[in-house]
């Protein structure tokens, strides 16, 4: 018995199998779900204990779940693996609490947003429609979206991912920490103090330069770089930690083979750290398309069509939205939450494109 | 290899943006069913310039510009302007930096930005035109009661927390006939600043002194109550909580078809609010400013026989002199239209009312002589 | 580890990182890198036979210094712009600072734009933010690693797509939509919820007031965690992925049960990254806009009571504020801004030094 003893599962019972610990069958836990669920309806719902409603009763039954089975585990599995029952049950409620908000959030967005659902709203601007006004569509605000993210995820992507690489394989000493520090700090600016800061250097200094009659001017892109502001950070942080997850015998067998720095990082060690970097990514342009204060102080918004990035006041989605929703007319709240699912379908279908090509490269190490 | 899998990524995005480019239009041709009728009249001085014009400011005059807006770019469909209804501040920086041609503002140029003001104009002062006159709602939701009436006093000690359920003594005397039940009164104001809620405590400030102590502030300064970004967020809040009174630009209560309390006036009668009620206050108002720089000020005490007193005036901010030489045709027709009868009655049916005859006429001169 | 070694022990050297991953660094990594460079090996020039040739001399304007330097421009670039920002929100905000009335650090309102008398004060918006940002966080972390872990270990891997599809689609959610869908969904719950905290609670400061309900700091402290958490879970989950299958395998292999590989395997691999990604949702948390703008209920009380209507912070107070501020109001919100990034700084810096004091216990790269 003195060797067994070290095997913490096998000293509380007789064993019958020497490796194996006597397991909870499955109908035990049922019947401890069952007898916690007719327990908080009992003290919750009959008894009416703290007023109870159906989602303290739920609550009540998840809780007296974990006690129970942790209790029970541990006299018949031993503590180690009551722990991991808790730990994996407590894993799994949360998820499912979870997601009752976000479906919440989600049936929302597509109960409001189907009712302007149409061709008309895909294929016509605001030109000429007020607030009083049927029809009109955000066609406008879409390549606005698209410009304005396009333009500054190519601006960020490049210096964002180089960013983290020097951060990660180059940078030693005090610039490289610095430069993580600020990286972090610059995530929490404000995104309306960054739309300031491009006005005032962009709109109001660079562009004046720009246009025939010297007068300051408003544009997508201004709305672009003030996004690339926003990402910048979402990027190179999330860039870096993909980075430093790459497992350093990549890079030495890489280094090995006699293949130069350069060519491992790129070749090797971004490839496997790509669904990573594109989640960042993609949640960095999630977010810019989503901005609406910076992109109506800078591009401004307009009910007319401006492909143009690059002079003129530009719409986005989420100006649109804005707008929208606070229209005084039962016209303008379904454009705003149509365009609101819109907007989620296109960031969404851009991930999913991403992460598929993303993919295809990954080096998995399991 | 991969950067040829990126390359063919920001490739099908460029081609899906040009392909949207290709198909989206920008001619809303098949008329839409307008709330209120609305091309432009036979009576509009329409003379149409092209080109484009950029204003940005106030939201409480968005819905008249874009009527404007719409009723102007139906006739001249070269032309393009475009407001930005991001703030009556906002909108005089913008005109300030030279990003705006006009703004629209609830509130003149303070002292030490009507400086800097000039200076944009640079051989101009830059000038306040009173365009569109907005009257403010009181808007309630009690269960049972549809025909409120308060006196300024009651609704300035309502706002203040002093009249704290809704069968109070002073409500009662103001509604005889009605029957008021015991609910808590929630006051709901606007947690944003606004020219609405300086106007309205302006008011109440001016009317009942004694109760309503807290000056008036773009930014709401009483104590309690319920606080709600934006007009439609009050309006929002009004459709569904019981007990709720606020504040809001006529057109809200009229989407959502919100109780509209009758407000006592000076003349000691309780006023319905309608176009020709709030034009009664408009018409009493006073000019002040020097040469065109035109500002109203509104007597919330005004004696008028019918008027509603709680109106807000916003203006067109513009250069007198010195305006871009490219956008000055189109600046000077859209604004002349705007001054004009049919411009004014344009937005009778979007929750204005009209200038009285007399400033839209000296508004109509100014604008012909900008230059 | 810490000593360059030869090319020709790489093979033995990554043998035994695979044991004990947890100590290698990515400092070490670099350091590998040197050997090309340093030639500072047992193995002398040899003859150019076979495939072990001797290693090129270094070139001074190749690809490898090329790309060094584009990186570390990239990096640098990050540092350009924040020093600007800086710059940028001090200029505009002394003015502002030097025409208020009041202290503006322990004034509590907020009243810039009286012509005559501009009075105020960053004490209740500074409070508002961080405590809401707090409660957000503590509401928001446990789940979104709850989740994270159920994605990358527990649920089943079809299942674990779907849903992390469902994930990145909230992500794709601009916040006036979890803005308007809080105030105008989320409201009457948290209203309930409110009152029923009080009458059982309420001894609890946090639940002490008796009303009225509804737009308090809990409701916007619920949706901002809504909004953070997947931010948290994309980056966590991507994290977790990442450990090295050995490790976990290895803690498997000795014994341990699923809960117990975790917290010993895969959690202290993942710990920078996790921690990278619960700072990414505080940025966001701390600089989010317009959805605290439409659900917290203003004013300038500070207390420690969730419940009560009220609450307000730096970044909604400068979305409610903005649109009609005069000069000296966008100063002063510009100004706010200011000290939202300095909050942003000292909270960096405070984590920081916990990840840095842990670091000798994770031993991997920090």
């Amino acid at each position: 018995m003195t060797s067994m003893t070290t095997i913490p599962t096998s000293s509380s019972a007789p064993l019958t199998n020497a490796l194996r610990s006597r397991r909870l069958p499955v109908w035990a836990l049922v019947a401890i779900g069952v007898a916690a669920a007719v327990l908080a309806v009992l003290l919750f719902k009959v008894a009416g204990l703290m007023d109870g409603g159906w989602v303290l009763t739920l609550v009540g039954a998840v809780l007296i779940f974990l006690i129970g089975l942790s209790v029970i585990s541990s006299v018949v599995e031993g503590r180690r693996a009551a722990r991991n029952r808790v730990a994996t049950s407590l894993i799994y409620s949360a998820f499912v609490l979870a997601l009752v908000p976000l479906v919440s959030v989600v049936i929302t967005l597509l109960n409001k947003g189907r009712t302007r659902l149409d061709g008309t709203f895909f294929n016509n601007s605001m030109r000429n429609i007020t607030a009083f006004d049927s029809g009109g569509g955000a066609y406008h605000a879409i390549v606005g979206t698209l410009e304005q993210a396009g333009i500054a995820t190519l601006i960020t992507v490049p210096l964002g991912v180089a960013g983290a690489i020097y951060i990660v394989e180059y940078g030693r000493g005090r610039l490289a920490n610095t430069i993580r520090f600020f990286v972090d700090v610059m995530t929490g600016i404000p995104s309306i103090v960054a739309g300031l800061f491009i006005l005032a250097f962009w709109v109001l200094i660079v562009s004046p330069h720009l246009s025939s009659t010297h007068q300051p001017f408003n544009s997508g892109f201004a709305a672009a770089l003030a996004l690339f502001v926003l990402m910048l950070p979402t990027v190179t942080r999330s860039t870096e930690e993909m980075l430093r997850l790459v497992p350093a015998s990549l890079r030495e067998g890489s280094f090995a083979l006699g293949i130069a720095k350069w060519k491992t990082i790129m070749r090797i060690v971004i490839p496997t750290a790509l669904p990573g970097i594109v989640t960042g990514i993609m949640l960095a342009v999630a977010r810019a398309a989503g901005e609406t204060a910076p992109v109506l102080l800078v591009a401004g918004g307009t009910p007319n069509r401006n492909f143009n990035p690059f002079e003129g006041n530009q719409e986005s989605l989420s100006v649109y939205i804005y707008d929208q929703a606070a229209a005084a007319t039962k016209y303008g709240p379904p454009r705003a939450w149509t365009a609101a699912l819109t907007l989620v379908a296109l960031v969404l279908l851009l991930t999913v494109v991403a992460k598929l090509l993303s993919r295809r490269t990954k080096l998995n190490q399991k | 290899m991969k950067l040829q899998r990126h390359g063919i990524l920001a490739g099908l995005a460029l081609t899906a943006t040009f392909a949207l480019a290709a198909c989206g239009s920008d001619n809303n041709t098949t008329p839409p069913a307008n709330a209120g009728g609305g091309s432009s009249s036979a009576s509009n001085p329409i003379a149409c310039a092209s080109g484009t014009l950029n204003a940005a400011g106030s939201t409480a005059q968005q819905n008249a510009i874009n009527e404007w807006v719409k009723d102007y770019q139906t006739s001249c469909s070269g032309a393009n302007i475009v407001y930005t209804g991001n703030g009556s501040g906002a909108g005089q920086q913008a005109f300030i930096s030279g990003t705006a041609d006009f703004a629209g503002s609830d509130s003149a140029l303070t002292a030490a930005d009507q400086p800097k003001a000039d200076a944009r104009c640079k051989t101009g002062p830059a000038i306040h035109l009173p365009m569109a006159v907005g009257p403010i709602a009181v808007v309630y939701n009690v269960q049972g009661v549809t025909n409120l009436q308060l006196k300024p006093a009651t609704l300035a000690k309502i706002f203040a927390g002093k009249i704290t359920t809704w069968n109070d003594a002073a409500i009662k005397a103001d509604n005889p006939s009605a029957t008021l039940p015991s609910t808590k009164i929630l006051t709901v104001h606007r947690s944003d600043s606004s020219g609405t809620s300086d106007n309205f405590t302006k008011y109440l400030g001016t009317v009942d002194a004694a109760d309503w102590t807290f000056g008036h502030d773009k930014t709401w300064k009483g104590p309690g109550g319920d606080a709600e970004k934006g007009s439609d967020g009050i309006a929002s809040l009004l459709g569904k909580t019981d007990g709720a009174i606020g504040y809001v630009e006529w057109s809200f209560a009229q989407a959502d078809s919100l109780n509209v309390a009758k407000v006592g006036n000076g003349a000691g009668e309780f006023a319905t609010l309608d176009g020709d009620s709030a034009g009664k206050t408009i018409a009493s108002a006073k000019t002040t400013g020097s040469g065109d720089d035109m500002q109203l000020s509104i007597d919330y005490n005004t004696t008028a026989a019918g008027a509603y007193p709680i109106v807000l005036v916003t203006y067109e901010i513009v250069c007198e002199k010195g305006n871009d030489a490219t956008k000055l045709p189109l600046l000077k027709d859209f604004l002349s239209y705007t001054a004009s009868t049919g411009g004014q009655q344009a937005i009778t049916k979007v929750g204005y009312a009209p200038l009285p005859d007399s400033v839209r006429a000296k508004v109509a001169s100014t604008v012909s002589n900008l230059s | 580890m810490s000593q360059p070694s030869f090319p020709g022990s790489a093979e033995a050297a990554s043998a035994a990182s695979a044991d004990s991953p947890n100590d290698l660094t990515v400092q070490d990594d670099t350091r590998a890198v040197d050997i090309p460079r340093h030639r500072s090996g047992g193995r002398g020039p040899v003859a150019p036979m076979g495939g072990g040739g001797a290693l090129p001399p270094k070139r001074r304007f190749g690809a490898e210094s090329v790309f060094r330097w584009f990186t570390t421009g990239a990096g640098t670039i990050v540092l350009v712009i924040i020093v600007a920002i800086a710059i940028f929100l001090i200029v505009k905000a002394v003015p502002a600072i030097k025409a208020d009335k009041a202290n503006f650090l322990t004034h509590f309102e907020w009243f810039p734009n009286d012509p005559t008398d501009p009075k105020f004060g960053i004490a209740s918006l500074a409070f508002g933010t961080v405590f809401s940002s707090a409660i957000a966080l503590v509401l928001a972390v446990p789940v979104a690693l709850g989740i994270a872990l159920c994605l990358s270990h527990y649920a089943h891997k079809r299942l674990a797509n779907g849903l992390g599809f469902l994930i990145d689609l909230l992500a794709a959610v601009p916040s006036i939509v979890f803005g308007l869908w809080g105030r105008d969904y989320l409201v009457d719950p948290v209203r309930q919820l409110s009152g029923w905290l009080h009458k059982y609670f309420g001894w609890i400061p946090l639940f002490g007031s008796d009303g009225p309900y509804g737009k308090s700091i809990l409701l916007g402290s619920l949706v901002l965690a809504i909004m953070v958490l997947p931010i948290v879970t994309s980056l966590s989950r991507e994290v977790f992925r990442q450990t090295p299958g050995m490790n976990e395998e290895a803690a498997l292999a000795l014994g341990a049960t699923k809960w117990e590989m975790i917290r010993m395997a895969v959690i202290p691999y993942g710990r920078p990254g996790l921690i990278a990604s619960v700072m990414l949702g505080l940025g966001r948390a701390l600089g989010e806009t317009i959805a605290l703008a439409l659900t917290l209920g203003g004013g300038w009380a500070v207390g420690s009571d969730i419940i009560h209507d009220g609450g307000n912070s730096i970044a909604a107070n400068i979305a409610n504020g903005f649109g009609e501020a005069n000069d000296i109001g966008r100063g002063a919100l510009i100004a706010s801004g200011l000290v939202l990034f300095a909050i942003t700084l000292i909270v960096n810096m405070i984590a920081r030094a916990i990840v840095y004091r842990r670091r000798e216990f994770i031993g991997s790269a920090v």
